[in-house]
């Protein structure tokens, strides 16, 4: 399999260069979904966030995220996941998940799924930082000791 | 009969590093030990972890890993607590 970018990343997340990176002819659809850093979370206002990862499985997972698509949404031309670590501002964007399809129900479908497997599955954690100067971590969700989704 | 210490490294994550006071370190433990004797080592170590270990999930060698394995002289063992990707 030829080499391809890293799934995570620190640099700014350009959504142009993950769309670039599906255009398919038998696709009629492509979906984009991002997630940018809110200016209010769970201790209020939110300056900006931190995100780290534990690099290698949070990559494995990812990776996994893109196969699972092409697994049950065989008719999937292209997908693509990226998520950003380090220290982001309000409204950087923090993930992308790009799909494209030849129709329109398949590619919302497949990127909804990919988007909350990432967040179930991802070895990525984050906290706000807020104007007064506290860092809280943001309440995750414990891994699954067994997938129990639809695999 | 003789002991035999084998060495692991061990990742502590987010929470879970601020309560070990470190992101990793190398741990020893006898041959045959088990994951769930480093947990139990980890958590007299540094005793801040003891509180998260219902929601903490281990991993070996970058794998998602039950307490009941069994470690081998080299492996990393990561605490990994709830996940808050996206």
């Amino acid at each position: 399999m030829a080499p391809r970018a890293s799934r995570l990343t620190r640099r700014r997340i350009d959504p142009a260069r993950v769309l670039d990176s599906l255009s398919d002819p038998g696709a009629g659809a492509l979906v984009l979904f991002l997630g940018t850093v809110r200016d209010t979370g769970e201790a209020g206002a939110v300056e900006g966030m931190e995100y780290e990862a534990y690099g290698e499985m949070a990559e494995r997972a990812l990776a996994r995220v893109e196969e699972r698509v092409r697994r049950l949404w065989p008719g999937v031309k292209g997908v693509r996941v990226v998520h950003r670590v380090g220290r982001l501002a309000v409204g950087d964007v923090s993930v992308a998940v790009a799909v494209s399809a030849p129709h329109r129900a398949e590619a919302f479908e497949a990127c909804r799924d990919a988007i909350e497997t990432i967040k179930e599955e991802a070895t990525i954690w984050k906290r706000e930082r807020t104007p007064d100067g506290r860092s809280v971590w943001v309440e995750g969700r414990s891994l699954e000791r067994r997938r129990r989704r639809r695999a | 009969m003789v002991s035999v210490a084998i060495r692991v490294k061990v990742l502590y994550f987010a929470q879970a590093r601020e309560a070990a006071g470190t992101g990793k370190e190398e741990v020893s433990l006898s041959e045959g030990s088990r994951v769930s004797d480093l947990v139990a080592a980890s958590g007299k170590a540094h005793p801040g972890l003891q509180a998260m270990s219902r929601v903490v999930r281990l991993a070996v060698n970058a794998e998602v890993s039950g307490e009941g394995r069994v470690l081998e002289e080299g492996d990393t063992v990561a605490f990994l607590p709830p996940v808050a990707g996206g």
